[in-house]
Formats: C-alpha cells, structure tokens, sequence
C-alpha cells in the first residue's frame, strides 16, 4: 500500500478487453437490476405488486403514498427504528472507531510487554464471526440485566477487532517513527502528537475503518434480533422483517409496499454515507502511496 | 449469496442452541423444589381484583383491542402488550428469555406445533390446579388435546385450523372441473386443469413443513410420538407413506405451482388463478378476504379431500397462550389468559377480526353457522368449515423440538420437492437428522 515505487514503469497504452467488459457489464446487471426492481416496485401499490411486471412500473404511481404510509403506520414506528439505527450507528460504530484507531495506534508504535500476546487475541478474535458469539453474550448480558436495552446493541458494537488490526497494520507505514521522534524532540506530549499529527496522517485508515464498522452495524440483525424484544427498540433490520413476516400464517397482514419503501429507505442513507467517505478513503490511498 | 439462506441458517443454528440450552435447564431444573401452587395462589378472582403488571407477547392483529377490553373490565391490571416477532422469532426469543432465566413475558402466545417443545422442557405453568381441566368442554377435541399433556393444561386454546379445500370456483368452471371429493379425483383435477392450461396449477407447494405434518396427520399417520424422554420416530409409517406416495404424484408431473407459500407471487396467483386450490387451515378465509381482494367472488369451500371419500379432518395451524414459569404473578396472568380465551367479550373480538374459533359453544351457534360471506359469492362457508372441525381425525403428537424440526424440513424433504423426487426418500433423510439431533439433545429416539 505505502511501499515506494522505486521504477517508475511505463504508462501503459489503453487496452480494450472485450472479456473484461462483458465480465464488467454482467456483474454491473446483477448489482443493479435488484435495485431497479426496488426502486420500481416501491412505485406500486401492494395490488400493483402481485398484478404487474417486476422491472416496469404498476398502472397507479403510489411513490409518495407508500412513503407517506410507510412514515406513519402503526404510530410512526418506521421513524423510531431509523432513530434507533442512527443511534446504534453513531454511537456504537462511531465509539468502535475511536477505540480501533486508539488501539490499533498505541500497538504499532509504542512497545510493551504483552504486544504480541495482543496481536494473538485480536487476529483470534477476528477469526471468530460475531454471529456465533450472539447467544453468550445474550446470556451474558441478561444476568447484567442488560438485555432489551439500547447498551445491548451498543456495548457489542463497540469492539472491532478487524478495525483495529487494520489501523495498526495502516500505522505502522503510515506514520513514520522518525516524525514522532521530531515531535517528541520539539517537546509535543504524547496526546498532542497524536491529536495533531498521527490522525492525520491515519485519516485514511480511520475512514475505512469507520465505514466497515457504520455498514456493519446499519446492518446488524442478528445480534438485535436475539437482544431485543421490544419493538420501540429495534432497528431498522429487525423491525423491517418484522413487518414482512407478517404477511404469513393465520392472521396474515401482508403489507409488501411497506415492506419495500421501507427497505429502499434503508439502503438510501448507507449508499449516501459510502459514496461520501469514499471520497476521503480514495484520495488517502494515493496519498499514502508516495513518499514525499 | 442467498440472503433468506444465510438468515435461514442462522435461525436454525440459533434454534439449536437455544434447544440445548433449555433441555439442560430443564433437567437441572428438577433438582429445584417444587411445591405446588397453594388454593390461596391459585385464586385467579382474587388475583384480578388485586391487580398487578402483566407482559403478553403476541403477534396476532386482535391482541391489541382485547388487551383494551381487558384494561376496561380489570381497571386494577396493566397488561403490557409487546410483538416480539411472528411465529419462529418469538420462539427463539422465548427459548433464549427461558435458558437465560428472564426476560420472558407472562402470558405468550404459541402454536400448538411448537406448543409441546416448551410444555415438556418444563417452561410452562400447569394450569389445572387454576381449575382449568374444568375447561374442556368449552374447545374442541383436536385443540383440547392439543394444548394438554395427560391432566396437565399447559394453556389455552385461541384458535383452530382445521382443514378444508378452498378452491377457485370461476377457474373450476372454466375448464369443467368437478369438486373432487377423493385424492384421486383430485389428482386427475391437477392434470385436467394443467394439461387445459399450463399456467395453471392445482395449487402450490415447495415444500412445507406444517403443510406436511397436517397431510400426513390427515392420512391417520403417527409418525412422531414422545413419552418423556422417549421419542418415537417413523416418518415411513402408513400414514406417512399414504401421502407421500399420492403427492409424489402431483410433484412428479410437475402439477405443483413452483411458488413458496406467503411470497407475494402466492399472493399474486390466488387472485388470477394460478393456484386453483389450497389444502389450508379454516383462519383461510379472513386472509383472502383482507389481501386478496380482486378475487371477491371467485372462491368457495368444499371439504378437504380423503382417501377413501368420507370425511377426514386433521388441522392446519392455530394456537393458543400459555404461562410462563418465569411469570412473578402466576394467578394473575391466569386469570387474563381464561379471560383472553374464555370470556364471550374476548373470543367475540377474536372472530370479528377473522380468527377461526376453538370454542365449541362459537363454532356450533346458528349465527356463526349462518353467516353468508360475500367474498365466497354468498357461500354458507362457516357450515363447511364448521363441519370441517367436527371431522373424524386421528390422534396427532408433534415433537418436543418441532419447532427445529420443521426449520430443517427445507434441507431434507425440501430436497425432494426441489430435484421432483420421491418425498418417501426426503421423509426418511428428515427422520434420520431428527433422530441424531434428537439423540446430541439428550432425547432417546427410537431405541
């Protein structure tokens, strides 16, 4: 990633690949053609679902009726569990950013004894997925009486073993000892090199971490799933398949237009998020690349 | 790259833990002293009038106004009414809530098909010392039995599903079909109505677990059967073999509409047609009614078809609430779930909002019986269900872990229904991952 590039190679000429293209073209189908399907279908009523062609629009243009039912069914609960994700998001993959970088930093450069039994537990800990420690944690947290509450979500959240293994990695290039070594002789503290020095040159890293780390919790399932009973709680995964399953069994109250406004709703705020920071994640990769 | 897959799985593995976890907290649990309500605990008029705090998990559309009407008639209790998820996800809730010893509510609603895995793990007041048993008049045989282990009453019975054949009348006319009264009659309507126009199907299946349980039990198979820890396997018996070895039919001609049930395509072929029939529980009704309106006129209710032409029942969804142990106010949680069940104002609220009763007293009144419903073109429809109820039907005992049972019916006779193979062989490879899970659970099965 930041290794010098000690032969300049020649510019390449301009080649056309017809394979790659058409490789290009199929996956670029297969990415786009569920969300155009979202986004029609969110057009239609839940008439309009079952009687029309999937990726053309219905005969009524229902758009801003579903969004405006979709906002106000059952009390509003759709815009209580967007709150609940937001909180989730901001404060748990936000926190899970800041111990990550915290971390990740403080392990790539500053030795100490237990340094490599640390690298043993988080590349462990990475190794582990997050779906088969659910059921501990809610057993755990339920003698903490901590079950069906925010801290339920958030607590777990906050640990990111992958971020802070790729700060640290990030660090070690990225932030050159030999400029700690010039802050310290100038007399920074520690804190203040860090604060003005390390996160910036880090901002990259930090970035990527704190886009895995919002994608992973916006998507979050099944962890909320097993904590929370409690509708005013959930959110918008759980709550979203709550609403779909509805619609089977006795009793069954299929409400699918809600169901996909809800989801179109959803994604929008994630998409939104990842073309923004990826702006930063983009220019911090080719900044890191050349040594200046 | 499945996503209903992947989150299927992970139900499945997380039904599996928190299976484990109970069978071992019920076994450690019968270290615990067990006294047994005293007549002062077990008071439910008195309980009432003191009032207290109650959580009821359900997920059924009714609950709401009669937790109102509850609120209204003991103003002294405060009932919390929370919709923790629809069948599968409540239970994980409640099996995770039992192993972890709280957080569960008091009162929750069950099937009767997942009904026997929390009565037998111990998880579930018994209700007769309450004076419940005094209640078994009031319900049907079938849901009587099927909320009851020996004199024990592990709940009570909200509604029934039992079966009866809807099918598309305008479609039936079209093509010159006859209602068929026998499986054979019903198979040959598969091949007339497919072979007159290959869009359409007799109905729909890709494999169902409760659909697959309700045939085999109508076919008078017993393939499960349990005596505490005892559990008894065959999914080859008579019964069993009976349907598969008729359904097989339907699959090996391709006469099934390959639709999964509840997907808004199933929506979408019982309102043009596509799906000409459904073999389902009696609750049918309020469901076409409320999400499949454009078809208002095309359906009727005949009897469901038998083997040998006379009427045989066997039901097809329903449930009931219990008591949990973890309830702090048994009496008290008792006394709102006779009232939920039991009491005229309840059960009324329950039906107009299109349940299908379990109580005796509704299902046989001449207003009920009377009801012409318009969407079924005027059709007496209760007397045809009602009738339904009263069907001889066999014994029926589903496991003490259905509800993981029927989470890997997909991957077993789910198997046969996918490749259009004979669902004898799907049956067994289901038997066989029952037994061994059965066995790792701390059941003997089939020794």
């Amino acid at each position: 990633m930041t290794a010098p590039a000690l032969v300049r190679r020649p510019v390449r000429k301009d080649r056309k690949s017809v394979a790659l293209t058409i490789v290009m073209a199929l996956f670029l189908i297969y990415t786009l053609v569920p969300l155009l399907w979202l986004l029609f279908s969110s057009t239609k009523t839940q008439a309009g679902l079952f009687s029309s062609f999937g990726l053309w629009f219905a005969d009524d243009f229902s758009f801003f009726q579903n969004l405006v039912d979709t906002l106000t069914y059952r009390d509003g609960i759709f815009v209580r569990w967007l709150g609940n994700t937001l909180l989730y998001v901001v404060v748990g993959a936000g926190g899970a950013t800041l111990l990550a970088t915290l971390a990740g930093y403080g392990l790539a450069k500053f030795s100490f004894p237990g340094r490599r039994a640390v690298f043993a537990v988080v590349l462990g800990a990475i190794a582990v997925p997050g779906t088969a420690l659910a059921v501990p944690t809610f057993l755990m947290f339920s003698q903490l009486h901590l079950t069906n509450t925010p801290w339920a979500i958030i607590i777990p959240s906050l640990i990111s073993p992958f971020g802070l293994y790729l700060i640290w990695v990030y660090a070690v290039d990225a932030v050159p000892t030999e400029l700690l070594e010039a802050a310290r002789m100038d007399g920074a503290g520690e804190f203040r090199t860090f604060a003005t020095i390390s996160v910036r040159l880090l901002a990259p890293g930090i970035v990527t971490v704190l886009l895995f780390t919002v994608v992973a919790t916006w998507n979050n399932y099944f962890l909320p799933l097993i904590m929370l009973s409690k509708p005013e709680l959930y959110p918008l995964t759980v709550g979203l398949n709550q609403w779909n399953s509805q619609a089977t069994g006795v009793a069954a109250e299929p409400i699918y237009n809600l169901v996909i406004m809800g989801s179109l709703l959803t994604i929008v705020p994630i998409v939104v998020a990842f073309l923004f920071l990826q702006r930063f994640w983009q220019s911090g990769l080719s900044a890191g690349s050349v040594k200046q | 790259m499945n996503p209903m897959r992947t989150a299927a799985a992970k139900r499945r593995a997380l039904a599996g833990l928190a299976v484990s976890a109970v069978v071992i907290g019920a076994l450690t649990a019968c270290t615990g002293s067990d006294g047994g309500p005293t007549s002062a605990d077990t008071d439910i008029d008195a309980a009432l009038e003191a009032g207290g705090t109650l959580t009821y998990w359900s997920w059924t559309p009714q609950a709401e106004a009669q937790v109102a009407a509850f609120e209204k008639a003991y103003p002294k209790v405060d009932v919390e009414l929370v919709n923790a998820g629809t069948g599968n996800d409540e239970y994980t809730k409640l099996q995770n809530a039992i192993a972890a010893g709280t957080g569960g509510p008091d009162v929750a609603q069950v099937e009767y098909y997942a009904l026997p895995q929390f009565a037998l793990t111990d998880s579930l007041v018994d209700l007769a010392p309450y004076g419940f048993g005094d209640l078994e008049a009031d319900y049907t045989p079938s849901t009587w039995g099927a909320v009851t282990v020996g004199d024990a009453v592990y709940g009570l019975p909200q509604d029934s599903g039992p079966i009866a054949m809807f099918y598309n009348k305008r479609i039936f006319d079209q093509f010159g079909i006859a209602v068929p009264t026998t499986w054979d009659e019903y198979l040959a309507a598969a091949e007339k109505l497919h072979a007159a126009d290959p869009t359409k199907y007799i109905t729909s299946d890709t494999g169902d677990a409760g659909f697959t349980t309700t045939m085999i039990w109508q076919a008078a198979g017993h393939p499960f059967q349990a005596d505490g820890d005892k559990v008894t396997i065959d999914l080859q018996d008579a019964g069993s073999k009976k349907w598969a070895d008729t359904w097989n039919q339907l699959l090996e001609k391709d006469l099934l509409a390959p639709v999964p049930g509840w997907s808004d395509e199933w929506f979408k072929g019982l309102a043009d047609g596509t799906v000409a029939t459904l073999i389902i529980g009696a609750w049918m009704p309020g469901v076409l009614e409320g999400s499949v309106p454009d078809a208002s006129g095309d359906w009727a209710v005949a009897p469901a078809p038998s083997y040998d032409g006379k009427p045989a029942g066997a039901e097809n969804g329903g449930g009931g609430q219990v008591v949990l142990k973890q309830s702090s106010n048994p009496a008290l949680a008792a006394g709102f779930l006779k009232w939920l069940n039991n009491s005229d104002e309840s059960v009324k609220v329950f039906l107009d909002g299109g349940g299908f009763p379990s109580t005796t007293a509704d299902i046989s009144s001449p207003d009920f019986l009377g009801v012409e419903s318009d969407y079924f073109g005027g059709q007496k429809i209760n007397e045809v269900l009602a009738a339904a109820a009263e069907a001889p039907s066999s014994d029926w005992y589903y496991l003490p872990y259905q509800v993981y049972a029927n989470s890997i019916f997909g991957d077993t006779v789910g198997q046969a229904y996918a490749n259009k193979t004979d669902l004898n062989a799907g049956l067994q490879a289901w038997q066989d991952a029952l037994v061994e899970y059965g066995d790792k659970q701390g059941f003997t099965v089939n020794k």
